[in-house]
This record gives structure tokens, C-alpha cells and sequence, in this order.
């Protein structure tokens, strides 16, 4: 992670629907609940009709702005195919797009995931990606299973901790 | 709930644990985001809180309710204030007894409005006190502060939020509880609440008074601040700015407008004159800049193409190297539209193959203006599809006035359609008018509220209905009719645009998105649907 005066920034995209807001509520509490300082931030005025949405996490000693600075994303996790293209001036220069496979090429430190290879279902693949960006973060497992299960009704705590465990193994 | 427990909420979350601390007695409003949340939050976690028909008639509740001296919450978003205005200035003149906070929840960049008003103009305008917080903290200390001055001061304050503080989460420390231990009850006092010309005379000068007693508590009041840096370089901002201004420039002097109405002139003027350059960074319109140059202080405003959209850290870098060159354009998303499988869709189809001019109004069914349908020809504001729709019945010539027809949803129709009804029943267009309400049982839109012709409360219980069909024939439109499906509605339409009657065509089936859960309240009420 970043040094003590810049935080750490995640810019999450997707459609409505898609549980992107969901996911971006679980990477805030995870970083709340590791003692971090956190904003969470989000444009989701007409989600609902199956737009684009996005929302900024930034995370750190001390978070200022809750918006990520244009350009400044350390990780970008984009849940639908379609939306990586429009997102993609977000990241930084050497940062990591997470995004599931799909039309556009791989290349560089972008990792995807195929979720028809894997017990992953459209229902739970956003806490999956939480769960492979969660290898490239310093909190612990205890840490984001509690983040998971304040934001997931109770009868999918299981389902959605395997898919976080399970996301934690497609590292490259 | 622990004090000073470490909680991460929303700004709105915020407010409404503030209100809930505060004691409010009632908290009331018109769906919108970006407010809708505050009331919702507000009931979830134990306060008492209800939605009105529309932001006027919230106002006024809330004002009779300050005026019981109780507490009251009003929310809405930017625009509704609008709708609510006419309470507003008066009640600048009577003032209150019970504390009274009005939310506006204004929407620069226009993530889901149909304008990016700036209300801060309003506060001036009616000479109402007007807070504005930056984040979630600054949203529960400011909701507090709001409800002391209001009863400190007998009068309504603004907390004046946006977007970006409404939605954000952020880190809050909340304080203990102070819920104030006195009845509700009623002073007579004509010269306070009657506003005829002989009492609102004296009560304008009354209000000036209190304007500038507050605007000394202004200059004193720890809500504004000045942070010491460099004195190369001031910046004057307020609300979500000044955290985006803090970061881009940690070295800056920066003073933080915490009351942007009335403002701490004579603290500005130290500040502005102990920096070498002194930058106003506002979000908006340029309110801040202009009544800081009206005073006489020196400073620089930005230029006018940041006036649209928000502001965030790389543009407050442009305006503070005074860059005007063109931005790069903003990254093309994919747009909402009606949601597949939606019952309501065919509406539009069914219009479009009749060549009707269609007059819409603000709901899910706006988005019938993108493709596939391409099939909405205005949007004004909340109730407008149908006195628009008579204004142009009355212009055109008949065989055009003939397909002009309005449509618009239940909550809207509850908001602002029934004095439109009136119109049409009173001055009926020479070639009839048509009016359809798409009845989705649900204010879809904003995240499926309740309303008057739901026949439910904000938390789902059972209550009065309003049933649109029965209201709409004791006003004296005579052609009634409720469909249900294509084949139902087509025949309708056809048949009404072949009349010169006045016709309401009701066309009823549940939100896809509510039907799971109306269907359970509806249950839990014991009725069947």
C-alpha cells in the first residue's frame, strides 16, 4: 500500500444491478473496520434503470477529497465488459485493472476472471473480484469476511465467502 | 448507540442521526435524490417520519409543526424548492418556535435532475440562515448546530447539501443525545403567524434584525474557519470544495464557509487581505465571489466554464492556474432506460404509431425519450405534462391540437397533477385534452416510494388511498377510463384521439422492479391487491 499521506484509490464500475455499489460498501467497511480513515463515493441516481455506475473507495491515514482524482486509481475492478473501455482513464499509470473476461484484449497487470470456469454465479462474482483485489491489500481475512457479512443478508454469508476465498486464488 | 463510536456513514445517514439525537418530533418530504435517503434513514432507525404529496405541502407541515414548538425535518432535493418556495420567503417573516430544518439537496453535474440550480441563491433571497456541510461529520454537527440556531434565533434554517456530501461516506464520531424535555403546544400571537401587510411589515423588519444579529454569530462562529498556510495563495470555499481544495493545495491559506448565509464578511476581509492572492473556488454559480466583490474584498473568481458540472481535484488545479483551455470530455457511460419487461413500455410504442406529441413529465417513463422510443417531446418539471399539454391544445391549429396528449406517473400525478386536472375540467381546450397516468403503485424512480394513491406510509403501513380514477370524475372529467394491458390501452387511445372529450386514461400495472414487495406489504396489511 501507499505511503501514510496518500491514500490508497479503487474506482469500481459496472451497470446497474450488477452489485457494484454493494461491492464498493464491503471494500469501505473492510477499510473502516481495519482502522483506516475511508470515503466512499457514488453516483447512483438512476442505477436502477441498468446505467453505468461507478463509485470512487479511497482509503489511508487521512482521506481528504471523497472523490479519486482523474487518472489516480491504484486499482480499477470493472464488473461488466462493456463499461472497462469508459473507465479506463481512471487508472493510474502502472495500476491494476480487475475486470472479468471478455471482448476487450489482455495486456499489461490487468487480471480477469471467466466466471463460466467457476463457482462463481452473476449473484456473488463482485465479492469474487473483492476477493482477488483483496490479494493485493494488507487487511485480513477476518477483516473482509466481517465486511462481507455487514453488507450480505445472512442465508448468502456462506456462498459469498467462498466466492471471496475463491477469488483469492486467481492470482496470477 | 455508544457516544463517539467510530461509525461510517452517508451524509444523509448522518443528518438523520443528527435529527433523531435532536429529538425531532416529525420529519417530512418529497422523494429526490439526491435526498430521499435522509427521511428513509431517519424512520429505519426509530424517528417518526412520513412523505408528503409534494415539497410544499412538507414545508408547510414542518412549519406548523415548528410552530407547535417541536422539532421538524424537512427534505427535498433541489429542485423541490422550487415547488416549496411560497412557504418559504413567508416563513422567513413569522419565523418558529420548535426548531425547523429544511434539507435542499442540490445536484451540480446533474447525476439525476433536470437543472444544477444553485439554493444558495434562495437563502439570500428570502433571508433564511443557510449551513453547508462538506462530509458526513461536518452533515450530523451541522444537522445539530441547524436545530440549536433555528430555536436560538426563531428561524427556519437551510442545510444546503450536494450530491457528493449527501452520498459520501466518510468516518463520524457522533454525540450524545439531546432531545429537549418540553411539551408541544400553541401561543396565540397574530402579529407573529397572520401575515397581513399591518403584522408582515413589521415582521420584514424583524427579520433584518435577526439577519444581522446572526450574521455576528456568523463572524464569531467556529463554522468558519481559516486554515494558515502559504501566503502566496488564499482560497475562499465551502462544502464538498473545500476537502478537494485541501488536497490539491495542502500548503494553501484556506478559509472553510461553513454558514453561507449570512455570511462572516469582516472574517473574509482579514483573511483575503492577509494573503497575497485571494481565489474564491465555488461549486455552481459564482454566489460566493459576488457578495464577497458586493462588500468591497478584493479576489478572484474562476472562470465561467467551471460553473457547470462538480468540481474535483484536478479541476480546482486548472482554476487555480487559471487554465481555460478545453477539458477533456467527460467519459461516455451507458445511459439508463426502462427497464426491460417493464408493463409500461408499450405505452410509448402505442403513442408513437398514433404520431401523438407527447408531453411528458418526471418519472421512469423521461427515459422513453432515448432509444428505442424516441418518444417524448417535453419535460419540464414535476406536473407540467398536463398544463402544458392545455397550453398547446389551446395554441395549436385543431387537426394538431387533436394528438397532443400528456402522460406522466401516479407519485407525479399526486405531486402536482391534480390542479392541472382542474385547469383542463375549467378551461377545457376547444378539441378536448388527453391525460395518461402510467399507475406503477410505486414512486419508482427514486428507489420505489410510497405516496398518497399507494395507500401505504413511508414504512409501508396501511392508510388513507387516494384513487385517481374516482378523484378524477368528482372534478368533472367525463371520459374515465382504467386499462391494464397493450390491448386495453391501444383501444383507449385511439378511441380518445377520435373524441373531443376530456379524457383520463388510467393505465394500472405494478413496477416490475416493487411488485415482490408491494405484494408483501399489501399482505402485511391484510389486504388483497
Amino acid at each position: 500500500m501507499n505511503n501514510k499521506n496518500v491514500p490508497t484509490n479503487i474506482v469500481l464500475a459496472g451497470l446497474g444491478g450488477q452489485g457494484v455499489i454493494r461491492a464498493a460498501n464491503i471494500l469501505a467497511e473492510a477499510a473502516f473496520i481495519a482502522g483506516c480513515d475511508v470515503k466512499q463515493s457514488e453516483i447512483h441516481g438512476m442505477s436502477q434503470r441498468g446505467g453505468s455506475v461507478s463509485s470512487d473507495v479511497r482509503f489511508g491515514e487521512c482521506v481528504l477529497s471523497p472523490m479519486v482524482p482523474t487518472g489516480q486509481a491504484d486499482y480499477l475492478m470493472v464488473l461488466h465488459p462493456t463499461q472497462v473501455e469508459n473507465n479506463l482513464y481512471q487508472l493510474k499509470e502502472g495500476g491494476v485493472l480487475l475486470s472479468t473476461r471478455n471482448l476487450i484484449g489482455e495486456g499489461g497487470d490487468m487480471t480477469v476472471l471467466d466466471i463460466d470456469d467457476t463457482p462463481l454465479t452473476s449473484r456473488n462474482f463482485n465479492v469474487g473480484l473483492i476477493g482477488l483485489l483483496s490479494t493485493h491489500l494488507s487487511f485480513s481475512d477476518d477483516v473482509w469476511h466481517e465486511a462481507v457479512r455487514r453488507h450480505l443478508p445472512k442465508k448468502v454469508h456462506e456462498e459469498n465467502i467462498a466466492a471471496f476465498a475463491y477469488g483469492k486464488t486467481l492470482v496470477k | 448507540m455508544e457516544p463517539k463510536e467510530r461509525q461510517l456513514l452517508s451524509g444523509n445517514e448522518a443528518v438523520a442521526l443528527a435529527a433523531l439525537h435532536m429529538g425531532v418530533a416529525l420529519g417530512t418530504g418529497y422523494p429526490g435524490t439526491p435526498s430521499t435517503e435522509i427521511l428513509e434513514r431517519f424512520s429505519s432507525i426509530g424517528g417518526k417520519a412520513q412523505w408528503a404529496p409534494n415539497e410544499k405541502v412538507a414545508l408547510e407541515v414542518g412549519v406548523g409543526t415548528a410552530w407547535a414548538n417541536a422539532r421538524a425535518l424537512v427534505t427535498m432535493k433541489h429542485v423541490g424548492v422550487n415547488v416549496a418556495a411560497d412557504p418559504f420567503f413567508t416563513m422567513a417573516y413569522t419565523g418558529v418556535k420548535g426548531g425547523l430544518v429544511l434539507v435542499s439537496a442540490d445536484d451540480p453535474g446533474m447525476a439525476s435532475s433536470q437543472n444544477e440550480q444553485d439554493n444558495r441563491r434562495y437563502a439570500k433571497a428570502a433571508g433564511l440562515v443557510m449551513l453547508e456541510p462538506a462530509d458526513a461529520q461536518e452533515s450530523y454537527d451541522m444537522t445539530r448546530l441547524a436545530f440549536e440556531l433555528s430555536e436560538e434565533y426563531a428561524i427556519p434554517v437551510i442545510l444546503r447539501m450536494t450530491t457528493r456530501v449527501c452520498h459520501s461516506k466518510a468516518i463520524i464520531h457522533a454525540g450524545l443525545p439531546a432531545i429537549p424535555e418540553r411539551e408541544a403546544h400553541f401561543d396565540r400571537d397574530a402579529t407573529r403567524y397572520v401575515m397581513v401587510p399591518g403584522y408582515a411589515r413589521p415582521a420584514h423588519r424583524r427579520l433584518r434584525d435577526k439577519l444581522k444579529r446572526i450574521g455576528q454569530y456568523s463572524e464569531g462562529a467556529p463554522i468558519n474557519f481559516a486554515v494558515p498556510g502559504d501566503k502566496s495563495l488564499g482560497i475562499v470555499t465551502s462544502g464538498v470544495c473545500y476537502l478537494h481544495v485541501r488536497e490539491a493545495f495542502p500548503e494553501a491559506s484556506v478559509f472553510k464557509v461553513g454558514m453561507s448565509y449570512p455570511l462572516p464578511i469582516e472574517k473574509i476581509r482579514e483573511f483575503a487581505g492577509s494573503v497575497d492572492r485571494c481565489l474564491v473556488v465555488e461549486e455552481g454559480d459564482p454566489c460566493l465571489v459576488e457578495s464577497l466583490r458586493t462588500e468591497g474584498i478584493l479576489c478572484e473568481g474562476k472562470d465561467e466554464m467551471y460553473r457547470f458540472g462538480e468540481l474535483n481535484v484536478p479541476r480546482i488545479r486548472r482554476i487555480v492556474a487559471r487554465d481555460t483551455s478545453p477539458e477533456a470530455p467527460a467519459a461516455k457511460g451507458k445511459p439508463p432506460q426502462l427497464c426491460q419487461g417493464c408493463p409500461h413500455r408499450m405505452a410509448f410504442s402505442v403513442l408513437k404509431k398514433y404520431d401523438c406529441i407527447i408531453m411528458g413529465d418526471i418519472g421512469c417513463y423521461t427515459l422513453s425519450v432515448m432509444a428505442p422510443f424516441e418518444s417524448m417531446d417535453s419535460c419540464l418539471c414535476m406536473g407540467a405534462s398536463i398544463t402544458a399539454g392545455l397550453g398547446m391544445r389551446h395554441a395549436l391549429p385543431d387537426a394538431e391540437a387533436r394528438r397532443v396528449v400528456s402522460i406522466l406517473g401516479d407519485s407525479t400525478f399526486m405531486h402536482s397533477g391534480l390542479t392541472g386536472l382542474a385547469e383542463m375540467v375549467y378551461n377545457p381546450p376547444k378539441t378536448g385534452h388527453i391525460v395518461i397516468i402510467l399507475d406503477n403503485g410505486t414512486t419508482a424512480m427514486t428507489g420505489m416510494q410510497e405516496h398518497p394513491g399507494t395507500g401505504r406510509t413511508l414504512d409501508h403501513q396501511a392508510t388513507g388511498k387516494i384513487v385517481f380514477e374516482e378523484v378524477a370524475r368528482a372534478m368533472g372529467v367525463t371520459n374515465v377510463v382504467v386499462t391494464e394491458g397493450p390491448p386495453d390501452f391501444d383501444k383507449a387511445v385511439r378511441e380518445a384521439l377520435s373524441k373531443e372529450e376530456l379524457t383520463l386514461i388510467i393505465m394500472r400495472r405494478v413496477c416490475r422492479l416493487a411488485e415482490t414487495k408491494i405484494a408483501a406489504y399489501e399482505l402485511a396489511a391484510g389486504r388483497c391487491q
